[in-house]
């Protein structure tokens, strides 16, 4: 069996709130694993059952194949870095590493090898004797994964270890965080609520919410293919428009937004005439020209949805600058801006046009959309 | 600055004022016993008077600190035993000489009054009247033990973990009369003196086995007699005569070897700021029907004359059953203790609560 | 001071310094009436009493100074022996404390909740409403030959007579470690209040179980607050009076018992103080033993407890 981890049909509830409510998963063996959710979304109580410190009310969890049924945290094959690292700082950095160790009856000398091979590994050498306090936030995270993975645990869970970090040394820990995942081949389990940490990372990645999985994917299936309303509003930026489907022939549909707008869409899940939908249209996807009556270079196609609007502000930043187009029934709508556009001096009010293709407007049944889904 | 001191000056005043108040109305501050100064009879003094008394309860070590702490101030008018006086007058000088002319010789037991003043006497000049005494003896539960006549009886091993003594002087002193010596006869030999003390240490040591807790205050005893937790103690008549009314199979019991008498005094602090008050006072509880109410109260006898004749007759029938005539003459009274046989008695007392 | 280094500011300097001025005289009226304090309550009562120590007494009212008081003391084996057996009875006190006191702590800084954790707090707080005589009175009341545990214990049939369970080690060691269990709570509450859960959740996970987590991880964390509420309640323990005297057996003596024995039964102020002095000393030492032994500083457990 080639699963590392796999949790059957877990449930877990509090009286009558129901935390997490039949999950199932399979993470395969040396695979990076993301769960992503917002807060209050079930993913913690999650991971703490897998860790082994709160009892599933219903369902297995099996690690490295082994039910964990009645095992407790001690005792399994997985270990944990915590939120806030949960480094002892009682113990200086060499005795944080060897815990562990001692807890296996370990000789000295064999844990004082260990311990100095995986301090070489993290670039901290010297630094056995350091008091944690003396380390910088960076070095925190590397002696929070050694003091787990000199333990060679079949699975490494990681509990939004990156949220205290500030956002440049953030960015850095994800990209380290992925080598040392690959250098060590252990199973990482990563519960996040930052997307962008599950996407960079991951292999497989299951959006959670309301204490049930909407998808498991890899990143580019929740990013290109969402499956539900929730993951197309969670998971990176949309914009979002409730509407009505007023025709329909395969997955091939007309809708009208509640603002009034007509568009071509493409249906997830098949979808009646009449039906009420969210559709969804990513900023990158919306391609912004200016109107300047000069004729189309390339005319817009039948299955390309064309609006007239103008440009009510530009948001700068770099390569992921925002182009703000007010359309004529009043939908305030972001668009990835064009590199060409970023030269001209653009001003605002300026009459443009945006198109977007059918395939890339994503309609679902209505509801069930994530919090903040909405484009800004 | 200037208001600063003109608040300090404001301050200062109105300190003043407020002590002065209380002084402009007369009291008498009196040092005493539990006991000795009943509501009652501070009502018909302030009445006959108008002075009003301020009582503080104490008994002689606290007495002779309180006193010792001041100089002699504080207090008008103290009430230490007449054997209490002689030492600490000469070590600390707390007391001053009384007036005897203020005095209403006419009320005291004229034995009493005499035996008080060659006790309490330095250099010719008296330092204490007689007012109540008592003695110290055993406390018995005839009933459960009827065979306890004597200290050494406390020690016997049937009533092992039934007995109790306070660890002070007297059950030092009582224990060497019982054990054949007169250690009043050695109070100017310290050698002869430590000996015996030594002696009668030993024995109590040797007897420790037996005492179920040493009692402290009157009322620790009061309780383990009254649960019958303990059957005979070392204890003042008092005491007894207290547990007498309660239950008639208890009573004091003098020991074979004699009562060890005391008599509690009239003394003036040094530094008492109102005699006159003081003198009223002596004069005025000791009219027989107003000493009469203080021995009620107090369980001891008064040195006021013809007192007894005021006194309930339960009181009168205790007293009778505890002390007949032949009994009385044996007591021994406690004669003036040197200064420093008091350290060397703490020593062995010291010694005996600390040994196993 | 840092002119010199900065020649522009000189001219700014002579305000500056008058601002210090003014600073230093604040912070000597704020700080003179903790001072006068300290003085008048603590420092001058003690050099009173040491001065008082070193006067022997050579006849009535007739002292010379000499060390006399201290021999006295040291050269009579009762005393050393009290006070030897003081200490150790209040080491014994203040470990068994720590030991019925560390579970209740970590009761209610981790695992009671609202509630619960506030009606905990305040039962540990309750005793201290009533008098220290009334608490040992109630104590009396249970432990001795005709009061409630003896008749429960003939009740329920496991012993024949009554038995006497008051005037005994024991007895005194109850009433102590009732007596001092807030002042050890307390500070232990506190530091463990600040023990992440998380630590102890590492711990478990990565191996250890209930006694290793307890030892390398809520100990070590919890040692300010212990070693705090361990001086505090030795301390009270060794400074107590009432407890032993009343709950004490024949042979139970407290060395502050010898301490009023002398200055008030005694009236021998001098060695009284001398004895005094010699708790005060010893009291320190362990203390600072103590402190030594566990690695930590007195402000560093007192100032965190």
């Amino acid at each position: 069996m080639a699963n590392d981890l796999e949790c059957r049909a877990l449930v877990k509830s509090y009286g009558a709130f129901t935390a997490v409510s039949g999950v199932s998963l399979a993470v395969p063996k040396g695979s990076f694993f993301s769960i992503l959710g917002p807060s209050g979304c079930g993913k913690t109580s999650l991971m703490r059952m897998i860790a082994g410190f709160i009892e599933p009310t219903a369902g297995e969890i099996l690690i490295g194949g082994r039910s964990m049924r009645g095992v407790p945290p001690n005792r399994r094959p997985a270990n944990m870095v915590f939120q806030h690292l949960a480094l002892f700082p009682m113990m200086n950095v060499a005795d944080n590493i060897g815990y562990g160790l001692r807890r296996r009856g370990m000789a000295k000398a064999e844990i004082a090898r260990r311990v100095g091979a995986v301090l070489e590994r993290i670039d901290l050498a010297d630094s056995g004797p350091k008091r944690i306090d003396q380390l910088s936030g960076g070095q925190k995270q590397r002696v929070a994964i050694a003091r787990c993975m000199v333990l060679e645990p079949t699975v490494l869970l990681l509990d939004e270890p990156l949220g205290a970090l500030d956002l440049k040394l953030r960015e850095h820990m994800k990209v380290e965080l992925k080598q040392l995942q690959h250098q060590f081949g252990t199973t990482f389990v990563y519960i996040t609520h930052d997307q962008s940490e599950a996407l960079v990372m991951s292999d497989q990645v299951a959006v959670m919410n309301a204490g049930r999985f909407e998808q498991v994917g890899t990143p580019e299936d929740l990013y290109y293919r969402p499956a539900t309303p929730f993951v197309a509003g969670f998971v990176g930026d949309s914009h979002r428009w409730g509407a009505r489907i007023t025709a329909q022939a395969g997955s091939d549909l007309r809708v009208e937004t509640s603002t009034g707008l007509a568009l071509r869409a493409s249906a997830v899940v098949p979808l009646a005439e009449g039906a009420a939908s969210s559709v969804f249209v990513r900023p990158e996807a919306i391609e912004v020209r200016v109107a300047d009556g000069r004729p189309d270079p390339a005319p817009a196609l039948a299955d390309v949805n064309v609006f007239a609007g103008r440009l009510e502000s530009l948001l700068f930043n770099g390569a992921n600058s925002r182009a703000m187009i007010r359309l004529a029934r009043g939908d305030l709508i972001g668009a990835v801006l064009p590199q060409n556009l970023l030269g001209t001096r653009l001003g605002e009010g300026a009459a443009v046009e945006i198109r977007f293709a059918a395939a890339a407007t994503l309609a679902f049944p209505a509801g069930g959309d994530a919090l903040g889904g909405d484009a800004p | 600055m200037r208001d600063v001191k003109g608040i300090i000056v404001g301050l200062l005043a109105s300190v003043m004022l407020t002590a002065a108040v209380p002084a402009r109305a007369e009291t008498l501050r009196l040092l005493t016993w539990g006991d000795y100064a009943p509501e009652a009879v501070i009502k018909k003094f302030k009445d006959a008077t108008g002075i009003d008394v301020e009582v503080t309860i104490s008994n002689n070590e606290d007495m002779i600190s309180k006193l010792r702490a001041t100089g002699g101030a504080g207090f008008d008018l103290a009430q230490p035993s007449q054997d209490r006086i002689l030492g600490p007058q000469t070590d600390f000088g707390i007391y001053k000489p009384m007036d005897l002319s203020k005095i209403t010789a006419g009320l005291f037991i004229p034995e009493l009054l005499d035996a008080a003043k060659k006790n309490t006497a330095i250099d010719g000049k008296v330092y204490g009247v007689a007012h109540l005494w008592g003695t110290s003896g055993l406390v018995v539960d005839r009933k459960k033990a009827p065979d306890i006549k004597s200290f050494l009886d406390l020690c016997k091993s049937e009533y092992k973990g039934r007995v109790s003594m306070r660890l002070k002087r007297p059950a030092l002193l009582g224990m060497a009369f019982a054990l054949g010596e007169d250690p009043f006869a050695a109070y100017g030999d310290k050698a002869k003196y430590q000996a015996i003390i030594d002696k009668a240490g030993a024995a109590l040591a040797a007897c420790k086995a037996n005492v179920k807790a040493y009692w402290s205050g009157s009322d620790d005893l009061l309780n383990m007699i009254r649960s019958g937790e303990v059957v005979a103690a070392e204890a003042w008549d008092s005491t007894g005569f207290k547990l007498n009314a309660e239950n008639p199979d208890i009573n004091f019991v003098a020991p074979a070897a004699g009562a060890l008498g005391w008599i509690d005094t009239f003394a003036l602090p040094a530094k008492g700021k109102n005699d006159d008050a003081a003198y009223k006072w002596i004069n005025f509880v000791m009219q027989p029907e107003i000493a009469a109410m203080i021995v009620d109260s107090a369980g001891s006898f008064s040195a006021s004359k013809g007192s007894d004749q005021f006194v309930s007759p339960k009181l009168r029938a205790a007293f009778q059953q505890a002390f007949p005539p032949e009994v009385i003459a044996q007591i021994k009274w406690f004669p003036a203790v040197p200064a420093g046989l008091e350290e060397m008695e703490g020593k062995v007392l010291d010694k005996v609560a600390a040994g196993n | 001071m840092n002119a010199p280094l900065n020649p522009a500011a000189s001219g700014a300097s002579a305000p500056r310094e008058e601002g210090a001025a003014a600073r230093r005289l604040s912070f000597i009226l704020v700080f003179a009436p903790f001072a006068l304090w300290i003085a008048l309550v603590i420092l001058v009562p003690q050099l009173n009493l040491f001065f008082l120590s070193l006067r022997e007494k050579v006849g009535p009212q007739v002292y010379v100074l000499g060390p006399r008081n201290y021999t006295e003391l040291f050269g009579e084996s009762v005393y050393v022996l009290t006070l030897v057996r003081t200490v150790v009875m209040s080491l014994l006190a203040t470990f068994a404390t720590l030991i019925i006191g560390f579970p209740i702590a970590y009761y209610i800084a981790k695992i009671a909740r609202g509630r619960a954790r506030t009606l905990l707090f305040m039962s540990c707080l309750l005793p201290f409403w009533v008098s220290e005589l009334v608490r040992v009175f109630g104590w009396m009341l249970i432990l001795r030959e005709t009061g409630l545990l003896s008749r429960l214990l003939q009740g329920l049939g496991l012993v024949d007579g009554p038995v006497e369970l008051l005037y005994n080690d024991v007895a005194v060691m109850v009433g102590l470690i009732y007596t001092s269990m807030l002042f050890m709570v307390v500070p232990l509450v506190s530091t463990l209040d600040s023990l992440d859960d998380a630590l102890v959740e590492a711990g478990y996970d990565l191996g250890g179980n209930g006694l290793v987590v307890l030892w390398e991880i809520v100990i070590p964390h919890a040692k300010p607050g212990i070693v705090a509420g361990a001086i505090i309640v030795f301390m009270l323990n060794l400074g107590n009076y009432l407890t032993p005297t009343l709950l004490g057996g024949k042979n139970s003596q407290w060395f502050t018992a010898q301490i009023y024995s002398q200055f008030i039964t005694r009236f021998n102020w001098e060695s009284g103080s001398a004895f005094g002095f010699v708790l005060l000393v010893t009291s320190s030492l362990i203390v600072w033993l103590a402190l030594r032994a566990s690695g930590q500083t007195l402000s560093g457990t007192i100032g965190k407890g």
